[in-house]
């Protein structure tokens, strides 16, 4: 199938800056999939997340989404109802003070029916399980739900693409694991391309395909089982290795055999119990 | 602390005055307004507070919480009172001791002038105690909207106003934690002299504007990846729609206003 975002060789300085953020950065997403971005802090992740809906246009190279080039004016809207952007802080991100009235925010700008803004503003907050708050006031709800109510209020556009910056960053556990089970649900139930920028192995190792960003560049790109192992190269990135994938390599080290391909705790604990066995 | 303010002090309910389109709250408030400037009569007075009476009654809302919202009000009330009371000139003196003067003209405008002021702040907290700030900006934007044609930026106007309500109380917890933070490093912001207790607020107020501003800039990005670009074209989830209510209120309002002109008339 045809990527349903390209990125070609791209570059990008920030105007008041001498090194480029972006520097040849090359990326291909199939539709449907989901995409975790790692890299240390720096390295241009906000700054190519940015590219993918047209907030930035690149210095060099091309961004096509859905083979339409970012830098054309004509496709802006439609480009950005396809790609939804969600952010770190939920707090910045919500406009109204009913729940509902900011869900409603995306599709009233696109000029939607009336009635169908409200099919649409239901549908987004029964699908990330926040339809029974609709009414509540934002600043009233935690963090996690906060953070639900901005991904309802990207899906209300409807789009292919979700992009989140660091979604889980200033949520607690629980918050992260009800933003990242619903991120994965939209993802492997209604077949929204998820490309999910994180600190969390935890998260990253639930994508399909991990990225891995190093100074405006792709530096590597596989499945969680191919990138993860590769503990010493991720930590000359200066990034974590996921829990499980560290006690493996070392119990390895200690002269076991078990599976790397192993990333959860779940089937880290199956691994170590069916070599004990 | 500074949590305790409460701001648009909206109390939600489902009284036919809570459902009554914000349209017809706004403008029958304005026509409340000027038909109080027309009294000048006691019974035009006592017909006034029996049309916020009723209003109270239908809406459930407590006098307390009405002579909570006047309060703050006091000094103003008692100040006017008390220009009234002692600066009026006249002769039908009622009491006279040393170079203090009350003049039966006196205590009748300080008693009236209280009783406007009062009767016209209840007015607009009825309005605000009885509506959403929401329906309030959506309604000013819909009675403002053919100023369009003059160029007024009425949505964008509306939609500042919307955000505002929507980032006060943010800011507000944040002031709290700033003030708790600096506190805790041994701030004192309530002792001192004035000119002391305005440099602790300093270190209050850089962060409070370098993150007020970091938000503003992550909004606007954030609107504009939900494709916002101006008021032109938008559609609106919630239409408002006049019901039969709207105009039975309507017709309330003239009642209150013809009334108000026949005390008048007769001087009662
Ligand atoms: N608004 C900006 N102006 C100037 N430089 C910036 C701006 N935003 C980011 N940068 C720089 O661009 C580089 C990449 O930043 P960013 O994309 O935010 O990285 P990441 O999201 O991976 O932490 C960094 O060196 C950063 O300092
Ligand atoms: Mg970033």
């Amino acid at each position: 199938m045809d990527p349903v975002i390209r990125v070609e060789n791209i570059t990008y300085t920030y105007p008041d800056s001498e090194r480029p953020a972006l520097d040849g950065a090359t990326l291909d997403v199939a539709p449907g999939s989901f995409v975790a971005v790692l890299g240390s802090n720096g390295s241009g992740k906000s700054t190519l997340a940015k590219h993918l809906n047209a907030i930035l246009l690149p210095d060099g190279g091309r961004v096509l989404v859905k083979g339409m080039n970012t830098t054309h004016e004509e496709h802006l809207l439609a480009i950005r109802r396809c790609v939804g952007m969600v952010f770190q802080n939920p707090d910045n991100q919500i406009v109204a003070n009913v729940v509902e009235d900011d869900v409603a925010f995306a599709p009233e700008n696109l000029g939607v029916d009336p009635a169908e803004i409200r099919r649409r503003v239901d549908g987004a907050l029964k699908q990330v399980g926040m339809y029974d708050f609709r009414l509540h006031a934002p600043h009233l709800l935690s963090g996690g739900q906060k953070q639900r109510v901005a991904i309802a209020g990207v899906l209300a556009m409807e789009p292919e693409v979700l992009v989140l910056d660091e979604p889980t960053a200033m949520l607690d556990p629980a918050g992260r694991r009800e933003v990242i089970s619903a991120v994965e649900a939209l993802c492997r139930e209604r077949g929204i391309t998820v490309i999910l920028i994180t600190h969390h192995m935890d998260e990253a190792v639930r994508a399909d395909r991990v990225v891995v960003m190093d100074r405006g560049r792709i530096v590597m790109d596989g499945a969680p089982a191919d990138i993860f192992p590769q503990a010493d190269r991720l930590r000359a990135l200066g990034l974590a290795v996921p829990a499980a994938t560290d006690l493996i390599l070392r119990l390895n080290a200690a002269g076991m055999d078990l599976p790397v391909e192993a990333l959860t705790p779940e089937a880290c604990a199956a691994a170590i119990g069916e070599a004990l066995a | 602390m500074l949590k305790d303010i409460t701001l648009g002090q909206y109390f939600p309910g489902d009284t036919p005055v809570h459902r009554l389109d914000p349209r017809t709250k706004l403008l029958l408030t304005v026509v409340y307004i000027v038909a109080l400037f027309m009294v000048n009569t006691w019974g035009g007075y006592a017909l006034c507070i029996a049309a916020l009476g009723a209003v109270m009654a239908v809406s459930h809302i407590r006098p307390r919480a009405l002579l909570k919202g006047l309060r703050p009000l006091v000094f103003i009330i008692v100040f006017t009172a008390v220009l009234n009371l002692f600066f009026t000139a006249g002769d039908d003196v009622l009491f006279r001791w040393r170079f203090i003067k009350i003049t039966y003209t006196g205590l009748e405008r300080a008693v009236s002038m209280v009783l406007r002021v009062m009767l016209l702040v209840s007015g607009t907290f009825l309005l605000t105690y009885t509506t959403s700030p929401l329906a309030i900006t959506d309604g000013l934007e819909r009675l403002l909207s053919p100023l369009k044609k003059l160029r007024v930026p009425v949505y964008e106007l509306s939609l500042m106003m919307c955000i505002a309500l929507r980032f006060i109380p943010l800011l507000i917890e944040e002031t709290d934690r700033i003030m708790s933070a600096q506190k805790a490093r041994g701030a004192d912001l309530e002792t001192g002299t004035l000119p002391e207790r305005a440099k602790a607020l300093l270190p209050l107020l850089i962060p409070l504007f370098v993150s007020s501003f970091r938000r503003a800039d992550e909004l606007a990005l954030a609107m504009e990846c939900r494709c916002y670009n101006g008021g032109e074209g938008r559609t609106r989830m919630k239409q408002l729609r006049m019901a039969g209510r709207d105009a039975v209120a309507f017709a309330l309002g003239g009642l209150l206003v013809a009334g108000i002109l026949l005390l008048r008339r007769l001087g009662i």
